[in-house]
C-alpha cells in the first residue's frame, strides 16, 4: 500500500480515538482549537537557536495523551516521523553556520547543528499539537467549532462533505486499484495509459455521484445548512482549561525554565 | 512549507490573507447562487484525494507521479469553488497527517491554492484554451499553467522560508534547489491534468462545457483580489513586523504589555537565597547566571552571534533540559495513573 493509503488508515484511526469519552473529548472544540493555536504560536515565537527553552512545552502534548486516553505509542511513532520537508530545508542550517558557540565539555557545537536540532523539536511539538488536536476533538466538531468562530459556511459544509466522501471514494479507489493489479498478473507500476483512464473513470463516478447525493439531498430538504444536533455551550472547565494552558505557555514563553532549574540545581550539588 | 520553518508574523499574515481569500471565494461561490456547487465541491475534493493514492510510474526514472490538485479543480470547478477545495484538502492534510502544520496552513493555501486558482488558471489556461477546446490547446495550456503554477508556488515557499529566518539557506541556494524540482515537477502535473481533462472532454463534453460557461471571471475580478491582498498583507505584514523590529521579539513585548510579567524577577529570591549556598559549593565558578538571561534579549534576531556561553550555563542547561523532560513525562504518567483508577 502506498503512503496516502496508510494515510487514509490513519484518518480512520483518528476518527475512532475522537470518539473516546474523557474530560478532554467533552470539552468545547473551540477552546481546544484556539488552545492549540495559543501553543503554536508560542512554540514558533522562539528565536532560531532555542532549544532548551522549548522543553517544557512538551508537557501540553504529554499531558493531553494521557489525560485523553489516546495511544501513546502510536503519536510517538507518527510524531518521530517529522516532517520531511522541514528536515530537508533544516537539515541545510549545520552547513551553513558552523561557528561554533557552545561547548560541551570540549565538543564545540556549532550554531547550525543547534538551529537545526531547534527545527526538529518545533517539528515535533506542532504537529503532535494539530494531531492531538483531531484525536480529543474529531472532525465534525473541528468544523463546529470553525463556524461558531466565523468561518463562511460553505467553507465549513464543503468541508464536512469531503470528509464523509474520503472515505467513499478512497473505497472506490482502492477497489479499482485492485482490479488492475488483478488483471495485470499483480504488477506494480502502472502505465499512463492505464493510470490516466482509471483516474478519468474514477472522476467520471465521482461527478455522477456529487450529482445523485445532491438530488437526494435536495429531495430531503438541504438548504445548504448542516445542523447538528449536539449543541455546545461554554462552561467553566473550558475556561479553565484555556487559562490555565494560557497561562503556562506565557511562563515557559517568558522563562527558560530548564536554564533555571539547571542553575539551581547546580548550586544546590 | 511547516510550522517549524515559520516565524509567527509571516504564518498569522498568511493566515489573514488565506482567510480574507477563503471569506472571498465563499461570497462568490454563494453568489452565483449555485448551492449545488456545496455538496458536489466536497465530493470532487475527495475525488482529488482518492486520485493520489493512485501512482503511475514515469518511464526510465523509476519515481513515480500522481494527480496534483489546483489546476483540474479549477477547470472542473471554477476558481472560486477550486480555491476552496484546495483549501480544505490542506485542512484535512494538516489536522490528520501534521502535513505543514495549523499556522503554516496560511502559507501552503496561498501557495498551491492561490497561485493555481486565481492566477494561472484565469491568465493562462483560459487564455490558452479559450472556448474552442482542443487536445492541442489543453495540453499546451495544461502544461504551460501547471509549470507556471508550481513555480510561483515554490517560490512562494522560498520568500516565506527567508521572511521566517529559521532556516539558513540563502536565498540563491534555496531557489536553486526548489525551483528545478517544481520544474519537474510542473511538467508531470501538467501531463497528467492534460489527460484527465482530454479524456473527460472525449467521455463526457458537457461537464466541461458547463464548466466553462457557468464562470464569470474577469480581469475586474483578479485586479480586486490582489488588490485586497496587497493590502492585507501590507497591513498585517507591517504592523507585525514593525512589532518585531522596535522590540527584539514582539510577542515577549506583547505578552509583557498585556501580562505585565517581568522577564526576570519572577524567582530572584530562589536565586539569592542559593547563592549563598553557592559560595560554599562552588562547582562551577565560571558560570554566569544574569549574563546568560539578559544577552539573548538584545540581539534575538541578529547575526549567528550568541551571547557568550561558557562551560558552566551549558553543563546546567543540559541538566535543567533533562530534569524538565523527566518532569514532563511524570506529570504525563500521573494524568495516565488518574484516569485508570
Amino acid at each position: 500500500m502506498n503512503n496516502i493509503g496508510k494515510n487514509y488508515l490513519d484518518i480512520r484511526y483518528m476518527d475512532i480515538m475522537a470518539s473516546g469519552d474523557t474530560a478532554l473529548h467533552r470539552l468545547d472544540p473551540r477552546v481546544k482549537l484556539i488552545t492549540t493555536l495559543l501553543f503554536i504560536v508560542a512554540v514558533v515565537s522562539f528565536d532560531r537557536y532555542t532549544i532548551l527553552a522549548l522543553i517544557p512545552f512538551l508537557i501540553y502534548p504529554i499531558v493531553l495523551i494521557s489525560a485523553g486516553d489516546l495511544p501513546a505509542g502510536y503519536f510517538l511513532k507518527k510524531i518521530l516521523w517529522v516532517s520531511p520537508f522541514a528536515v530537508l530545508v533544516g537539515i541545510f542550517n549545520p552547513v551553513m553556520d558552523r561557528e561554533i558557540i557552545y561547548h560541551i565539555g570540549s565538543i564545540g557545537i556549532s550554531g547550525g547543528w543547534i538551529s537545526f536540532f531547534s527545527i526538529l523539536l518545533r517539528s515535533l511539538l506542532t504537529v503532535s499539537a494539530a494531531l492531538i488536536l483531531i484525536a480529543i476533538t474529531g472532525f465534525n466538531a473541528v468544523c463546529q467549532a470553525l463556524t461558531m468562530l466565523g468561518v463562511p459556511r460553505p467553507f465549513v459544509v464543503q468541508l464536512l462533505f469531503f470528509y464523509r466522501y474520503i472515505f467513499v471514494l478512497v473505497d472506490e479507489a482502492e477497489r479499482m486499484e485492485m482490479a488492475r493489479s488483478l488483471r495485470s498478473f499483480n504488477s506494480r507500476s502502472m502505465d499512463f495509459r492505464t493510470f490516466i483512464s482509471i483516474i478519468g473513470h474514477l472522476l467520471l463516478r465521482s461527478l455522477d455521484r456529487a450529482e445523485r447525493i445532491y438530488l437526494a439531498m435536495r429531495s430531503r430538504g438541504f438548504d445548504g445548512n448542516i445542523r447538528m444536533i449536539k449543541t455546545i455551550k461554554l462552561g467553566w472547565k473550558d475556561l479553565a482549561f484555556i487559562a490555565v494552558w494560557a497561562i503556562l505557555f506565557i511562563v515557559f514563553r517568558m522563562n527558560n525554565i530548564p536554564m533555571r532549574l539547571g542553575d539551581i540545581v547546580m548550586e544546590v550539588f | 512549507m511547516a510550522d517549524a520553518l515559520i516565524s509567527p508574523a509571516v504564518g498569522t499574515t498568511m493566515c489573514v490573507v488565506s482567510a480574507g481569500l477563503i471569506a472571498y471565494s465563499c461570497r462568490k461561490v454563494r453568489e452565483t447562487a449555485d448551492d449545488r456547487k456545496v455538496p458536489f465541491m466536497g465530493v470532487l475534493g475527495a475525488f482529488i484525494f482518492a486520485a493520489q493514492m493512485i501512482n503511475f510510474s514515469i518511464p526510465a526514472t523509476g519515481s513515480s507521479g500522481h494527480l496534483g490538485g489546483g489546476m483540474i479543480l479549477s477547470i472542473l470547478l471554477g476558481p472560486y469553488a477550486a480555491f476552496l477545495v484546495m483549501a480544505s484538502v490542506l485542512v484535512v492534510q494538516a489536522l490528520f497527517f501534521g502535513d505543514g502544520g495549523l499556522l503554516a496552513l496560511g502559507c501552503n493555501i496561498f501557495n498551491l491554492g492561490f497561485f493555481p486558482c486565481f492566477i494561472v488558471y484565469p491568465l493562462i489556461y483560459k487564455k490558452v484554451v479559450g472556448d474552442e477546446p482542443t487536445k492541442g490547446k489543453i495540453l499546451t495550456g495544461s502544461l504551460i499553467a501547471a509549470i507556471v503554477g508550481l513555480q510561483l508556488g515554490a517560490f512562494g515557499v522560498v520568500l516565506e522560508t527567508l521572511l521566517s529566518g529559521i532556516s539558513e539557506l540563502p536565498f540563491s541556494t534555496f531557489m536553486l534547489l526548489m525551483q528545478p524540482i517544481h520544474l519537474a515537477i510542473g511538467v508531470v502535473e501538467g501531463i497528467v491534468t492534460a489527460a484527465v481533462v482530454i479524456f473527460v472532454w472525449n467521455a463526457r463534453p458537457e461537464i466541461l462545457n458547463a464548466a466553462a460557461h457557468s464562470k464569470h471571471i474577469g480581469q475586474i475580478g483578479i485586479a480586486k483580489v490582489l488588490l485586497g491582498l496587497l493590502i492585507a498583507v501590507v497591513i498585517v505584514g507591517g504592523a507585525l513586523s514593525w512589532f518585531a523590529s522596535t522590540n527584539p521579539d514582539g510577542l515577549e513585548w506583547a505578552m509583557l504589555k498585556t501580562a505585565g510579567v517581568e522577564e526576570l524577577d519572577v524567582d530572584h529570591d530562589v536565586h539569592k537565597a542559593l547563592s549563598a549556598l553557592q559560595k560554599k559549593t562552588a562547582f562551577l565558578p565560571g558560570y554566569s547566571f544574569k549574563q546568560s538571561e539578559t544577552q539573548p534579549e538584545t540581539q534575538a534576531d541578529t547575526e549567528p552571534s550568541w551571547p557568550a556561553v561558557d562551560p558552566g550555563t551549558s553543563v546546567s542547561g543540559i541538566v535543567g533540559g533533562a530534569l524538565v523532560l523527566a518532569l514532563c513525562i511524570a506529570i504525563g504518567f500521573l494524568f495516565r495513573r488518574r484516569k485508570v483508577v
